[in-house]
């Protein structure tokens, strides 16, 4: 994601924070978003992240960050023990959706995913014209990407129905990161959801 | 980029051991009660003036108090955990003054079996005490009190170093903001409690051994303190290591078709069991393994290791290695989930190395950059 990108996504999951919660970040990179809302928002938690470098930059960023693979599950986590478990452009890195999803409604009271929109209408026409979508939301070759899950804002919602899930708040983004009132599933990018 | 991580080669130089003498007695935990004591320590680094940068380095099993640097008749003795502490290392002994101890019951010339008996002139020897951990951490107390460190800033150690600085989280929250336990655990299992019995036995067992008053017989259970070496040093390292560093090569000549030194690894083991007899005492050794086999702060609270947690207010770093089997990744796991429960906060790292517990006293990039990253944050 761009540097916009990572500040429009951090803007909106802060704007679902309460002030002062508890919140589990899933694949928490760098440990920037945990940062942010423990700075806006006072909020506290940990970081779960498998990478040891970015290990290494979360708790340089002075956060909580544990070095675990989240394809276990969240096993190590208590039945609702945190306000918010937030998976920020991440569950498509990862092969167990269905499990994660649900795990992460087990650990938090609500649940924030972001993540990259496959179906844009960019990426179809790269598709139509022979070859796997490269973008600023999707920057990997088919044969060097960290994504294992190639889903679309109405594969996620059919999947969060399926599950019992149901969807609070909406955001899809364009790729200016301009919200977009229809045809999401075509014009937007990118997606947040907070779940409950 | 393992690579990219800053390294340091900075010494703290030359240094002297230190001793405090206590003449308070103690009373242990078995009840029992040494009427006073001597603990050696060093320090590296200095003390600043609002006294908050004072950091506690816990010994392990065969550690002491010389972690860092050289003595001036030693100049290649170099301390045990060098790599780590020094001036621009993980440990930066330009920020912190480091505090390194030999624990109660050491044979590196702090109070322990090889000292004399007050009651009877002549050497502890079996006679004296058995320590735990929580013993232990009551006499660095006293040594703190006696530097004038009220808190530290943090207490580091590895392995039963690790057990030490868990023991100060939760017995005496107040004087500890910080602890960094790598390669420990809540508590052994039963496999690693029977690695130390042999062990046991086979210093015990071994004629030389006289019911560990051997300094009276002048002997030394040299057989016996080698095979618990030699059966430590298989435990504290992975299997892919040895098949790395031996494999099945077998020394100049040959099969012999004999049971002499044959395989490398024989050789290996042979010579680092007979440095070790040379150089530790046999009781020391008894007592540290049993302390570590008491260390057990959950069944000291109805078997739940988040209620005995429940007084720490400590930040935690954990940090475990992968092909560390005797003090494996899941046991550093259940102190993160015990201090989560407590909503402590608390970081892990589970350095990839072939290593095994050996590790820890290794300098692993990524490990050294966790440890790194850390120390910087701590304010003091």
């Amino acid at each position: 994601m761009s540097t916009l990108d990572i500040r429009i996504d951090h803007d909106v999951i802060a704007s679902w924070v309460a002030e002062g919660a508890r919140v589990l970040d899933l694949g928490c990179g760098d440990g920037e978003l945990l940062r942010y809302l423990k700075d806006k928002r006072g909020a506290s938690g940990y970081g779960v992240e498998i990478d040891v470098e970015r290990v290494i930059a979360g708790m340089k960023n002075g956060v909580n960050v544990l070095q675990i693979d989240l394809e276990e599950g969240l096993y190590d986590f208590e039945d609702q023990s945190f306000d918010l478990v937030i998976i920020s452009n991440a569950l498509q890195t990862l092969h167990r959706t269905e499990k994660l999803l649900c795990e992460m409604l087990r650990v938090g009271r609500e649940a924030v995913v972001s993540f990259p929109n496959f179906a844009y209408w960019k990426h179809r026409v790269a598709i139509m014209d022979g070859h796997m979508p490269v973008s600023d939301r999707l920057p990997f070759q088919w044969y060097d990407t960290p994504n294992v899950r190639f889903f679309t804002v109405a594969d996620f919602e059919a999947l969060c129905d399926k599950l019992g899930i149901s969807v609070r708040e909406r955001l899809v983004l364009d790729d200016a990161g301009k919200p977009v009132t229809e045809e999401h599933n075509f014009l937007g990018s990118f997606a947040l959801y907070r779940l409950g | 980029m393992a690579n990219d991580f800053p390294r340091s080669t900075g010494s703290v130089g030359v240094v002297a051991p230190l001793s405090a003498r206590f003449d308070t007695p103690l009373t242990l935990k078995s009840g029992a009660v040494l009427p006073g004591f001597e603990l050696m320590y060093e320090t590296y680094g200095t003390l600043n003036g609002a006294r908050s940068n004072a950091v506690l380095v816990c010994p392990a099993l065969s550690g002491h108090h010389h972690a860092a640097g050289v003595h001036a008749d030693a100049p290649d003795n170099t301390g045990w955990w060098d790599n780590l502490i020094g001036p621009g290392k993980p440990l930066d002994t330009s920020k912190f003054f480091v505090v390194s101890i030999n624990n109660l019951g050491g044979c590196h010339g702090s109070t322990g079996p090889v000292s004399a008996n007050p009651d009877t002139g002549r050497p502890w020897g079996a006679d004296f005490p058995v320590v735990t951990v929580e013993d232990w951490m009551a006499a660095q107390a006293l040594l703190a009190d006696r530097l004038g460190v009220d808190s530290w800033a943090a207490i580091i150690g590895g392995s039963l170093g690790g057990m030490q600085a868990m023991a100060w989280a939760i017995h005496l929250p107040a004087r500890v903001r910080h602890a960094i336990v790598v390669a420990s655990a809540p508590k052994l299992t039963a496999q690693n409690i029977a690695f130390n019995e042999v062990a046991r036995q086979a210093i015990i067992t071994d004629p030389d051994f006289h019911g560990g008053h051997f300094y009276e017989h002048g002997t030394l259970p040299r057989r016996g303190l080698r095979l618990a070496r030699m059966l430590g040093h298989i435990t504290y390292q992975s299997d892919d290591l040895m098949a790395e560093k031996f494999g099945r090569r077998l020394r100049e000549g040959g099969r012999k078709f004999s049971f002499e030194v044959e395989f490398e690894v024989e050789s290996y083991l042979r010579y680092q069991g007979d440095k070790f007899a040379a150089s530790f005492d046999a009781n020391t050794y008894l007592l540290a393994t049993r302390a570590l086999d008491y260390f057990d702060p959950a069944g000291d609270a109805g078997g739940d290791l988040a209620a005995a947690f429940a007084p720490v207010t400590a930040d935690f770093l954990l940090v475990s290695f992968s092909t560390d089997w005797r003090f494996a990744p899941a046991r550093s796991r259940e102190i993160v989930d015990a201090l989560m429960r407590n909503r402590r906060n608390v970081s892990y790292a589970e350095i990839e190395s072939s290593a095994g517990h050996d590790s820890f006293l290794l300098d692993d990039p990524h490990y050294h950059a966790v440890l790194r990253a850390y120390f910087d944050n701590i304010t003091v």
